[in-house]
């Protein structure tokens, strides 16, 4: 590669202009006071983590990790997502604190892109963990949080797949037993979004009619609760049984919640990262083409720290959020303040006053001594003029009685 | 934004045959259209809007939103790896990817293949094991090993003429290409009506319900 043009940054890497982190910060702070009336505290984690701890277990795959060597030459990563520090820190420092936990983040998580545009590889996350509770009720509050922290960052217009991984998973080893290929075949397709393949693949199977027409089936669950109640036709085993059980269990809880008009169940929907094991999910608004939150149940992944528990949670992307929320945001009243130096003492006065009410972003500058730049040699009133646009008021104090003037 | 769905078509070869195949399945898509050089057509009476794209860009289109679905081959797809929804083989612009070479020809030290889909090709290989030197070019595959700058040419073939006619072999089918109907991730959901329905319509009238072919 050619040497780098002074303006450039590494690929999928984003400077945030005043505008954008304005209504960057005002998201995220709505989100978190959202997460925080629902009894989640916020955390920290380091930027950097052990390959060998958070980077292993993290489910991001290899060549997506950022990965750099400290001093000593032990291997690090730069953090892919948050639950996994999470739960480093559940099982560790966290580890006399009684379950169940709600911890909530905001924080950016890094993936090495392969591609264009589109794909950031630092990218802001604010989202929940909730661990220790296995019950329907707790992934039922992740979905209906979600439901809160889309509104409270501003989406009015979206819908909530979900899927259930543990039913997905029974409902193929039922079927297909002896055939961990076939299953693994048929859950890639589905990963992949590819339903053509994953049709293919059935007919290439050496199985009976009626299971490659319940194979197919799958792809025609898709709904409410009459989802449930069909798909419980389809299966005799026990475990499968509960996990039908327990996707009916949330649904009804959604309804509770009042948030069930925003979701459906597809039961096709296959989370990306592989420790999941229950319930999973995806939000999505119309204004962009990829999905605005996503979340699920994992089950497995705390025991990786040494503290085995059940626990479910979700991320919204708030860079993405921030793309679909335009402009708009109430702006702090930006004042100026010109004066001479005879009076800078009373400019000061007067821009500590203002500072102190609410909405007024008050800057100083004392006329003649040229900050302009551009043009030195202009008079006061030309300069004047010229930072009319920048402010919505501007007052000048340069006179023995201190004139004020707005713009 | 218009509540119409918005479909990526491919220019050129493929769009007659999907054109065709949507009138067939009853959607009002006015005759006249087919010969427009208009790049945004828009039909309210099918609820939908053409969008006329280049066919190795229409997964982009979709991926990205712009298009809420897509009429698109299979070697693009294979090639352009995005992440959009297939939903269904429409059956129609059938052809095959093959490797293609000369009849009697023993590679030298480092196999060399030619291409239009270098990453079709690469992955080909990898899979068999070996590994290659994909050159990438842009049409005129078939010159490539008659002038000596590949050893094999990795390329979708239809009917096989230009290849019989260079003096060149079909030494494998990679895999059978016809072209899908690809949906974007957020469009599948949030007009899932409008594709249901299109999936449904469209359904009913792909040719041949028996699908060859393997893969990849």
């Amino acid at each position: 590669m050619s040497k780098p043009k002074v303006f450039e940054k590494p690929s999928g890497m984003k400077d945030y202009l005043p505008g954008a982190v304005t209504r960057l910060r005002s998201i995220e702070s709505r989100v978190l006071a959202c997460m925080e009336k629902w009894g989640y505290r916020q955390i920290m984690t380091p930027t950097l983590e052990y390959y060998d701890t958070v980077g292993v277990t993290s489910a991001t795959s290899d060549r997506k990790l950022f990965k750099l060597l400290d001093n000593r030459g032990t291997t690090l990563v730069m953090r892919s997502d948050m639950t996994t520090p999470i739960a480093r820190v559940i099982a560790s420092l966290l580890k006399d604190e009684p379950l169940p936990i709600r911890l909530a983040y905001h924080a950016s998580v890094f993936r090495a892109i392969e591609e264009e545009a589109g794909r950031d590889a630092e990218f802001y996350q604010t989202g929940v963990e909730l661990v220790g509770d296995p019950s329907p009720d707790a992934d039922a509050e992740v979905i209906a949080l979600t439901v809160a922290s889309l509104q409270a960052a501003g989406i009015t217009h979206f819908k909530l797949a979900m899927g259930h991984q543990g039913l997905l998973n029974g409902l193929l080893q039922e079927w297909l037993q002896d055939r961990p290929d076939a299953q693994e075949q048929l859950k890639e397709r589905l990963l992949a979004r590819d339903y053509v393949g994953y049709r293919r693949v059935i007919r290439g199977l050496d199985v009976s009619a009626e299971v490659q027409a319940k194979l197919e089936g799958i792809l025609e669950l898709r709904g409410g609760k009459e989802v449930c109640s069909k798909v419980s036709e389809y299966t005799s085993d026990e475990s499968t049984r509960a996990a039908i059980h327990d996707l009916c269990e949330i649904w009804e809880a959604l309804s509770a919640y009042g948030v069930q008009e925003h979701a459906m169940i597809d039961l096709t929907m296959i989370g990306n990262f592989s420790y999941y094991t229950g319930m999973i999910f995806e939000a999505y608004s119309a204004e962009l083409g990829f999905p605005v939150a996503s979340g699920g149940r994992y089950d497995n992944l705390l025991q990786q720290f040494g503290r085995p528990a059940p626990a479910t949670g979700f991320a919204l992307k708030t860079t993405r959020i921030l793309d679909i929320l335009g402009a708009g945001e109430e702006q702090a009243k930006r004042v100026l303040i010109a004066y001479v130096p005879e009076q800078r003492r009373e400019a000061y006065q007067l821009a500590a006053g203002l500072r102190e009410r609410d909405g007024y972003a008050v800057e100083t500058r004392c006329l003649g001594s040229g900050v302009s730049g551009q043009s030195p040699e202009q008079t006061a009133e030309g300069k004047l003029a010229y930072m009319g646009k920048m402010y919505d008021e501007i007052i000048l104090l340069a006179g023995e009685d201190g004139g004020e003037r707005d713009e | 934004m218009s509540d119409r769905l918005k479909i990526a078509m491919p220019k050129g070869r493929i769009y007659k045959q999907a054109s065709k195949l949507f009138r067939e399945a009853g959607l009002p898509i006015p005759d006249e259209i087919d010969d427009t050089r208009k790049l945004i057509i828009e039909i309210p009476e099918a609820g939908m809007d053409f969008i006329m794209a280049k066919p190795v860009d229409v997964p982009t289109y979709v991926e990205y939103g712009a298009a809420d679905v897509g009429v698109v081959g299979k070697d693009v797809l294979m090639e352009e790896n995005r992440d959009v929804y297939e939903l269904l083989d429409l059956g129609i612009a059938r052809c095959r990817m093959s490797l293609i070479g000369l009849p009697d020809r023993k590679p030298g030290h480092t196999v060399r293949v030619a291409t239009k889909y270098p990453n079709v090709a690469s992955q080909y290989f990898r899979e068999n094991g070996q590994q290659v030197e994909v050159i990438k070019l842009n049409g005129s595959i078939e010159l490539a090993p008659l002038i000596g700058l590949a050893d094999h040419i990795v390329d979708m073939v239809e009917t096989g003429q230009t290849i019989r006619e260079n003096g060149l072999v079909e030494i494998k089918t990679i895999f059978h290409i016809t072209s899908r109907l690809i949906a974007n991730r957020v469009s599948y959901r949030m007009k899932s009506g409008q594709i249901e329905a299109l999936c449904k319509q469209l359904q009913r009238v792909i040719p041949g319900h028996e699908l060859s072919g393997n893969q990849a």
